[in-house]
């Protein structure tokens, strides 16, 4: 590596001809959440204290379910790609690697059991 | 892993404090980073005080005034005096301010309140004192091809572009490198191995935007990768610091616009 030349150090391997899906997901996510995160407050909002029955009978109407269901699934698939962004950004190398296995992990996992847990309660 | 601490040998001491003017009723406290590569020692802060009455308006004049009358080992770049060529960019700030990266040549130290503190541009190495190594940068500049592509058989007199083509060239071309944008932007700090930073991509965009350039495809598709152009978070420091009152971080957004513009 001592005897690279400036130039051959500063192209590396080159251009990996991807980040713009990336950059177009993050953007398509943040417009989604600029409308599910005031739905998502006011579904909530509206059940804010109740007690539980109320609270399994509010969710089990549809339309509520679904604001949550959505607002869930965007939020934590925006939040993928933020950590995605974080980790690139601070961590690097094999570590690197392996706290975007872990974090995509973690988020899938996030949104499933998210999902079972609203099925759970709305059907 | 980003590295928060400084290395033990890069540890800033406290250096030496030069006495007082003879004489001299309006003096400035000026505080400077040195660092020798040749005597193995940490860098150091040394104090000078400077006799404001026999001194010029800019904090190049300062740093000259320092040279010729007190130390003349102190070590900085300098050639224009007027903001064009960009060698003397470094960190200036002050006990009340928050240091700036800009050109000392056209930065008056009227605009610091209190002693005045100068350091090299930030996160990057350092060849001695106030002179940072900026070979990677230049390189990185180099690696965007800054310079007309075309295709088209050479023209008999000229390649011509209307009024409006030339126009859009207006807030890049005048650019002088001096890096002060890009030794300020913290993902250029953490990734600057692979993110080619404001300057370099004000630079690119410069010659996307050329309608007379005929490679606009393959140099959009040298700059789509994750770190090359996407570690730009607009964080605007960029846009703040820049002596010339350019915006890198706004053609860095028109690149990112194009390249979406050609996938959806």
């Amino acid at each position: 590596m001592k005897f690279l030349t400036d130039r051959k150090r500063a192209i590396g391997m080159g251009s990996g001809r991807e980040g713009t899906h990336h950059h177009w997901q993050m953007i398509i996510s943040s417009i989604a959440l600029c409308f599910a995160v005031p739905v998502f407050v006011i579904t909530f909002g509206v059940i804010f204290g109740s007690n539980h029955e109320e609270v399994l009978s509010y969710l089990s109407r549809p339309l509520p379910a679904l604001a949550l269901g959505i607002s869930l699934v965007v939020g934590i698939l925006h939040f993928r790609q933020e950590i995605v962004e974080a980790v690139e950004d601070y961590v690097h190398g094999v570590a690197g690697k392996l706290t975007l296995f872990g974090t995509t992990a973690f988020t899938y996992v996030l949104i499933a059991v998210a999902l079972f847990a609203l099925a759970k309660i709305a059907l | 892993m980003v590295q928060f601490n400084l290395p033990k040998n890069s540890t800033i001491r406290v250096g030496k404090t030069w006495p007082k003017p003879d004489g001299a009723k309006n003096v400035r406290k000026v505080n400077i980073y040195r660092w020798n590569p040749d005597d193995g020692e940490n860098p150091r802060v040394d104090t000078y005080f400077v006799d404001m009455d026999t001194c010029g308006p800019m904090v190049l004049d300062i740093l000259i005034k320092i040279k010729n009358e007190i130390d003349p080992t102190l070590t900085f770049r300098r050639s224009c005096r007027e903001g064009i060529c960009g060698s003397c960019a470094m960190n200036i700030g002050g006990v009340k301010s928050r240091g700036i990266n800009t050109l000392a040549c056209i930065y008056g130290h009227d605009e610091i309140e209190g002693d005045i503190a100068i350091y090299p541009l930030p996160h990057m190495p350092v060849i001695k004192d106030l002179i940072p190594d900026l070979t990677h940068f230049y390189a990185q500049h180099a690696s965007i091809m800054p310079w007309l592509e075309t295709k088209t058989n050479r023209p008999a007199k000229e390649w011509k572009q209307s009024i409006e083509d030339r126009k859009k060239l207006d807030g890049l071309y005048e650019c002088v490198m001096c890096a002060s944008c890009s030794t300020s932007c913290p993902s250029y700090w953490w990734n600057g191995d692979r993110y080619l930073g404001p300057a370099a991509l004000l630079h690119a965009y410069r010659w996307i935007i050329d309608s007379r350039d005929e490679a606009t495809g393959e140099r959009l598709d040298e700059l789509e990768d994750p770190f090359k152009l996407y570690r730009c978070h607009t964080i605007m420091n960029c846009a703040k610091t820049c002596p010339k009152g350019l915006n890198p971080a706004k053609a860095i957004a028109e690149i990112k616009k194009m390249m979406v513009e050609r996938v959806v």
